[in-house]
């Protein structure tokens, strides 16, 4: 910047704020700065060294594709939209059924004893396996139609709430049961005004996972087996070497996801506003 | 029982009706191993109704063990607890406790906290309020109500789980080295706080300290424990007035029955 205008006395405030958030936070204009020059390069690099296209399309290729993609009608076997909608409902509908079964048995066995100490060995074993090599067999057990996506959305997402829930029960303050013990509290009373909200950054933090994991449960599903979905417009296009358009489909699922995420956080700002931020994040792998 | 109708009392040192009975308890653990510690040996004690009892000894003198077991949330192994008459065989509605940390719940204003034995015990919810805005203006957390714990200093939160254990009225208050988390300044302004409390609620009181000078200034009685195994050595009647003030404890009396102390346990040879 060589030379400031002094502002208008009207304007002072208005900028004055600006340049304080900037100066704070100077991120919110560097991020997008950074997308925008990447971008430049990814396209001007593409053409300066003609790259060709099914190797790495351009910037403006991969933006028509997604233009086009969602330009088609929403019922065309080949548009976005339709493939799109698939996709979803098997995300949903497998993380809604995988995380709940998951959270119910974590909380079932780790309040009983016995069962936690039989069942570690192999809940830990089956950790260790890749779900995913497993898909093609529940496509064969499942079929090629919506169903078979959905247990392998459910199978991918309940591994992160049962292993997280089992780790929160287990994590509990001893103090806060023995202090509602101290009060003749029952079973019941403890589990529900300690045990379940102790043990909720570590359910929050399961959900964020099993976030994850549900997107590459039903990609890995339909890139198996199936008629319609994401998945399979990216096998298709890349039968016909459209490059660009697997990336646009990327991008789709990328949003996904992060719509996915960004749901589970905002009820998670709501439910643990007593809880300080990124608490006990466990890894857990595919 | 209302808080605020209590007389001032006088040091007890007339032991005729005993309130809580302790006679020959022991307590043995096991450990995984399979060996045998013998946290508590043969205890005797009485303690008076509206009494203030303090215990004292080094750590590992099984005095936290003798609590939990007053609480009714450990069996004894031998002997027997009575509190009115009562066996103690699990936890009792007519025991508060209060612990080395507050425990406060962060997910609970100060009054849903203060408010948690209510729910626990089924008191009505209206009363229960009433009861926990007056607990709260006592304990000096006027104003606090619907604050959270984190947004609340270590004193402060200490002096709302005080209030917490008094929400149902209970005969006892039993506190496990509550201030011994506190810096030493906070802390003997929370021992005048307590007195007050005590004085004003009319409860008996039972609290573990390691501390020699705390045990003095707040006790009707000093039970005086030595470790390895756990035994009372001796119960030590403190004859100064009450309310007792900070400046109480720079006279003679105050020093000499510290020293008492502190050569009792020296003599024990836990003092290293």
């Amino acid at each position: 910047m060589a030379e400031i205008a002094a502002p208008k006395a009207a304007e002072r405030p208005r900028n004055g704020r600006w340049r304080a958030r900037l100066a704070a936070r100077p991120e919110i204009i560097l991020s997008p700065i950074l997308l925008v020059l990447v971008l430049l390069i990814w396209e001007w690099g593409v053409r300066l060294f003609q790259v060709p296209s099914y190797m790495l399309p351009r910037v403006s290729n991969v933006l028509f594709g997604l233009y086009q993609g969602f330009a088609i009608s929403p019922f065309s076997r080949g548009g976005y939209w339709l493939n799109g909608g698939v996709t979803l409902l098997e995300v949903l509908l497998g993380f809604i059924i995988g995380s709940s079964i998951g959270l119910i048995l974590g909380i079932v066995i780790s309040q009983i004893r016995i069962l936690d100490a039989t069942l570690r060995p192999y809940i830990v074993a089956f950790q260790c396996l890749p779900k995913v090599a497993i898909a093609p067999i529940i496509i064969m057990w499942f079929g090629y139609d919506i169903s078979s996506k959905v247990v392998m959305v459910a199978l991918l997402t309940f591994f992160p709430l049962l292993v997280n829930s089992m780790a929160g029960f287990h994590g509990v303050d001893l103090d806060r049961i023995e202090l509602l013990r101290s009060l003749s509290a029952s079973r019941w009373q403890i589990f529900w005004k300690v045990k379940f909200l102790s043990a909720l950054p570590f359910i929050f933090a399961g959900l964020d996972i099993a976030a994850i994991f549900a997107v590459v449960g039903a990609i890995v599903g339909e890139f198996v087996g199936a008629q319609l979905g994401l998945g399979v417009q990216i096998l298709s296009m890349n039968a016909q070497m459209d490059t660009a358009g697997s990336f646009s489909v990327c991008i789709v699922l990328a949003v996904m996801g992060l719509l996915l995420n960004s749901a589970i956080r905002g009820v998670q700002r709501r439910v643990l506003f007593w809880a300080p931020s990124e608490t006990s994040q466990r890894a857990i792998n595919v | 029982m209302s808080i605020d109708a209590a007389p001032l009392r006088q040091s007890q040192a007339n032991k005729s009706t005993s309130f809580i009975a302790i006679s020959g308890l022991s307590k043995t653990f096991t450990t995984l191993q399979g060996d045998r510690i013998e946290a508590l040996i043969d205890i005797n004690v009485a303690i008076s109704a509206g009494s203030f009892a303090t215990i004292v000894g080094p750590s590992g003198c099984g005095k936290s063990t003798l609590l939990r077991i007053l609480a009714g949330l450990i069996p004894a192994s031998a002997g027997s607890v009575e509190i009115a008459g009562q066996k103690v065989a699990g936890p009792r509605k007519d025991i508060g406790m209060v612990f080395q940390s507050s425990i406060l719940l962060p997910w609970r204003t100060v009054l849903d906290n203060v408010m948690l034995p209510a729910e626990i015990l089924g008191i009505p919810r209206d009363r229960a309020r009433s009861r926990a805005q007056e607990l709260l203006r006592m304990v000096h957390l006027e104003g606090f109500d619907n604050k959270y714990p984190q947004e609340l200093s270590g004193g402060m939160q200490q002096r709302a789980s005080i209030a917490r254990a008094l929400l149902h009225d209970p005969a006892i208050l039993l506190m496990d080295e509550p201030f011994g988390a506190l810096d030493a300044m906070t802390r003997e302004q929370m021992n005048l706080e307590l007195q007050r409390i005590w004085q004003e609620s009319g409860k008996t009181v039972i609290l573990v300290t390691h501390s020699i000078p705390e045990a003095v200034f707040l006790g009707d009685d000093v039970l005086v424990m030595t470790p390895r195994p756990g035994r009372l050595a001796q119960v030590l009647p403190v004859a100064l007035p009450r309310p007792r003030g900070l400046d109480g404890m720079a006279t003679p009396e105050f020093g000499a029955l510290t020293r008492e102390i502190r050569l009792l346990l020296q003599q024990k040879g836990t003092l290293d």
